[in-house]
């Protein structure tokens, strides 16, 4: 029986457990060594979703929780693929998308930020990439906001998201960045990733891409696991 | 390629991740009920509560169960932010042994707090037998694998998740 593997983390990219800057790590991150294992049917599969799942609007977060007008704000659009480190594009997988809004405040009842909320603006999503691992939605920049974790701490304007992709190792959570944005160089959370793997986590402006007299288009790609089965076996 | 670094779930996740679970006005993908516990008649509740280093419970973590025994695939999702004990709670149904293996849930870990998710699995404590033999359990120091073996209730099964301390639950490297 021939058996596919899944790379495991890659600790020159992936940011450690403990990372005391951010200080919430001190106390959550496990500190025992972790058990290096087999991957068996559970680690080799994972849940399937649809697109039948989602909503006509989940893609567009700049209009599915419209009330009375437009959100406020810069419309943007996002688009990238969705690859394994092999380079192999990946199909049909969920992205989760939520964010602050342009001031910088999330809709959610523990953020006490002193901006204002957007009646128009909810900041959650979802897509799923295609056939070919492309992914495109469009939402509004969101804005920086402070966070108690030190004296004047500001996280950047970032975008939150979750992946599935081939089964639960592909497992991915993690924020996008915007090129030259100031407050990345102060941000421990960014700043918790190796210094190879942070330009990672920065999107790029795309003029190519953006659409004229309606959005600024940024890419950004996500790299899942790969795995031990040569890519062009059946060529 | 190089792997798209983690970062954090945050504070914020519950109404892009669990939405309706929170009261947001946003549809769900997926919940705390794997299997509907009105229709199935072998539903049991899994549940337990998720403790930080200083034992102090942890109210804004977010798990994911997914199970796979060959024959039935489930998955759900649930933050600890809405029971009144702040206990993780999931509706399902027990696997079947597979592949040799002891009946296992496999258990992704989210939250504030943690730049990358663990992973961990949650096994049944009536399963002896299937346990004693399991492989992945055997590579578990003998003084840990409690951690990681869920305790018989009247409706199912519980088990806490401790982040650090004596009884830091197993992590694995999967
Ligand atoms: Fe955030």
């Amino acid at each position: 029986m021939s058996e596919i593997i899944y790379n495991k983390f890659d600790w020159d990219v992936q940011p450690p457990r403990l990372s005391p800057e951010y200080k919430s790590t001190v106390l959550r991150a496990p500190t025992k060594p972790l058990i290096l294992t087999k991957q068996t049917l559970s680690e080799l599969s994972g849940p399937v979703f649809g697109d039948f799942n989602l909503g006509p609007l989940d893609h567009d977060l700049s209009k599915n929780s419209i009330v009375n007008g437009e959100p406020l704000g810069e419309r943007i659009l996002v688009h990238g693929r969705v690859l394994n480190e092999n380079g192999q594009p990946i199909p049909n997988t969920l992205i989760e998308i939520w964010q602050a809004n342009s001031c910088g405040r999330y809709v959610h009842k523990v953020d006490q930020h002193d901006a204002p909320l957007d009646p128009n603006f909810l900041g959650a999503g979802r897509c799923m990439s295609d056939a070919n691992g492309n992914y495109k939605f469009y939402t509004i920049k969101p804005g920086a906001y402070p966070w108690g974790n030190h004296y004047n701490a500001w996280r950047p304007n970032h975008i939150h998201f979750s992946l599935f992709g081939a089964n639960i190792t592909n497992r991915l959570v993690t924020q996008m960045y915007f090129p030259g944005d100031p407050l990345l160089q102060y941000d421990p959370i960014f700043l918790g990733v190796p210094p190879k793997g942070r330009d990672l986590l920065i999107s790029k402006f795309d003029m190519d891409a953006t659409e004229e007299g309606y959005a600024l288009a940024y890419r950004f790609d996500f790299v899942l696991r790969g795995n031990n089965a040569t890519p062009f076996e059946n060529i | 390629m190089k792997q798209t670094p983690s970062q954090t779930v945050g504070p914020y996740f519950a109404y892009g991740l669990t939405p309706e679970q929170y009261l947001y006005d946003f549809k769900a993908l997926v919940g705390n009920e794997m299997v509907s516990p009105m229709d199935d008649l072998n539903c049991i509740q899994i549940s337990g509560q998720v403790f930080d280093g200083e034992g102090k419970l942890i109210p804004d973590a977010m798990l994911e169960i997914w199970q796979n025994d060959g024959e039935k695939q489930l998955f759900g999702r649930f933050g600890t932010g809405t029971d009144p004990k702040n206990r993780y709670v999931f509706h399902t149904i027990k696997p079947k042994s597979v592949d040799g293996q002891a009946p296992h849930l496999s258990v992704i870990v989210f939250m504030r707090g943690q730049l990358i998710h663990s992973y961990t699995r949650l096994y049944f404590e009536d399963e002896p037998g299937l346990n004693a033999k399991d492989k992945i359990l055997n590579q578990v120091p003998e003084d840990r694998r409690n951690t990681i073996i869920a305790k018989k209730t009247s409706n199912g099964y519980q088990m806490d998740i401790h982040m650090q301390g004596e009884n830091e639950t197993v992590f694995f490297d999967i």
